[in-house]
């Protein structure tokens, strides 16, 4: 059962939740916008599914860290929200460590969510729908990071 | 050294990277549907279209890994047709099987495709072996999935009163004991798994946050509350927390998962042909996770049965990754019967 590298569950300090939720919030949307936007472009991201998120707001929250993530997709792309809506049609909120080991496939998104590590809040179904999407990402091979591994 | 047949590993695929975990990790064979109404998973985003299905084909049955196909909701009112073509395209994609539930579409389709394998699938909820040796009669069905009803001694009395290959869940969400015949689902929201393909829709489920925690609702009927760090489960009527005479708790059914490391060698012992594992809703990183867990307690089973023992890391593995992180032998060990 060996994997090449693990990502280990952590909580970053408190202190950062509160300095993170003062500093502007712009360059993570735009960043997650942007790199949604090349996933698209090179066809990791399903035509049909994509089309099923036109016009919905969505919030990321990194907890542990403060930061807010927000977008929305029109006309063909993926666009940051510079404004965090109150009540986005899909929320999903978790510390760093999970986001990232969801990233990596290390976790699966149901056993966090089990685990009460993940939540989602607003249409559920939209969550299915956008979960299933990442889910069925054929992401390309990772390079192997050598001081990762075990 | 006593080596024994051991059953097949069969591994949910909702996916493509889900299906290519699963014949990486060591599946004998992955069971998948189509993108619509026509299998139980119908959910949003799941599922394969009709390029990921020949991809996924190609690429298990490439590796030696056998391909079955779920074509399990019941055919509904005028709409016939639907199903009929979904067995027509699994006959031109070369499946290795279909799991059907409708005894309708089992006859028609023994009719039509007298050479392609047939499965009775869980939602069929044959539980006795009358009625597999039916379905046997009458629609020459080569395998059934049986519906987590059973105690042990009562599966190996079906394999020892039928000839048709006997398949039982091994691990993944237990459903409300009652599969094929529940009517929970459709009491609360009007859908079910057998007409809709999906049980308590996603969107007929809201999660709020409130100062005292989680609460969950399917349709507007508050079905649970979690407090902070709470283990969670699946939002269906059947793992709700009610009010039973004063008292307030899982009433129905506690969110767990089935997990039969346990009794793996008396399932061996019986002569269970295969072992299902549930899920094709989650993730490749889960696939992954159990697929490689039960092929690996699979494959100490077949070096020497005498000397199988449940290893602590399969056991942790496991229960890491069960719905209300916690796991049960379910029907197959009932003390109190």
């Amino acid at each position: 059962m060996s994997q090449d590298f693990t990502i280990p569950s952590f909580k970053l300090p408190g202190v950062l939740s509160t300095i993170g939720a003062h500093l502007p919030q712009w360059p993570h949307s735009l960043a997650l916008a942007t790199a949604l936007n090349v996933a698209a472009r090179v066809g990791l991201l399903p035509a049909d599914s994509l089309a099923q998120l036109a016009d919905r707001s969505f919030v990321i929250e990194v907890l542990d860290a403060g930061g807010v993530a927000s977008f929305t997709y029109r006309d063909g792309l993926f666009r940051p929200l510079l404004t965090v809506p109150q009540a986005p049609d899909l929320c999903f909120q978790a510390n760093l460590s999970a986001f990232l080991q969801l990233l990596a496939r290390q976790e699966d998104p149901d056993t966090l969510f089990f685990k009460r590590e993940l939540s989602i809040v607003g249409d559920t179904e939209l969550g299915l729908l956008v979960k299933n999407m990442l889910d069925a990402i054929e992401w390309p091979p990772l390079p192997r990071l050598s001081p990762f591994q075990r | 050294m006593a080596t024994r047949k051991i059953p097949q590993l069969i591994c949910p695929a909702g996916s493509l990277p889900a299906l290519k975990a699963a014949v990486d990790h060591g599946a004998d064979a992955v069971y998948l549907g189509y993108r619509n109404d026509t299998n139980a998973r119908n959910f949003a985003g799941l599922n394969f279209d009709h390029k990921a299905m020949v991809e996924g084909i190609r690429y298990a049955q490439a590796r030696r890994c056998q391909v079955l196909m779920a074509i399990n909701t019941f055919a509904q009112p005028g709409r016939f047709a639907d199903w009929q073509r979904a067995v027509d395209g699994a006959v031109d994609l070369g499946v290795d099987a279909v799991i059907l539930a409708d005894v309708g579409l089992l006859d028609d389709s023994s009719r039509r495709h007298p050479e392609l394998r047939l499965h009775l699938s869980v939602q069929g909820s044959a539980t006795n072996y009358e009625a597999i040796n039916f379905a046997q009669r009458e629609f020459g069905v080569r395998r059934a999935v049986l519906p987590r009803v059973l105690t042990l001694a009562q599966v190996e009395t079906v394999i020892r009163n039928t000839s048709v290959e006997i398949e039982v869940f091994g691990f993944g969400s237990l459903c409300v004991m009652n599969e094929g015949r529940c009517w929970l689902s459709s009491y609360a929201t009007g859908e079910s798994p057998n007409t809709v393909g999906a049980c308590s829709p996603a969107k007929f489920v809201q999660w709020q946050r409130s100062p005292d925690g989680m609460a969950t609702r399917l349709n507007g009927i508050l079905i649970d509350c979690f407090a902070d760090a709470e283990p969670a489960g699946y939002p269906t009527l059947c793992k709700g927390r009610f009010e039973v005479q004063g008292e307030t708790y899982y009433a129905l059914e506690e969110p767990t998962s089935l997990n039969v490391l346990e009794i793996l060698p008396e399932i061996a012992r019986i002569g269970v042909a295969a072992i299902k594992v549930e899920g094709r809703q989650r993730s490749p990183t889960y696939v992954a996770q159990v697929t490689r867990t039960l092929r690996a307690a699979l494959d100490e089973l077949a070096r020497d049965e005498r000397r199988f023992s449940v290893r602590p890391a399969w056991q942790a593995e496991l229960a890491r990754l069960a719905e209300g992180s916690q796991v049960t032998l379910g029907a197959y060990s009932r003390p109190w019967r």
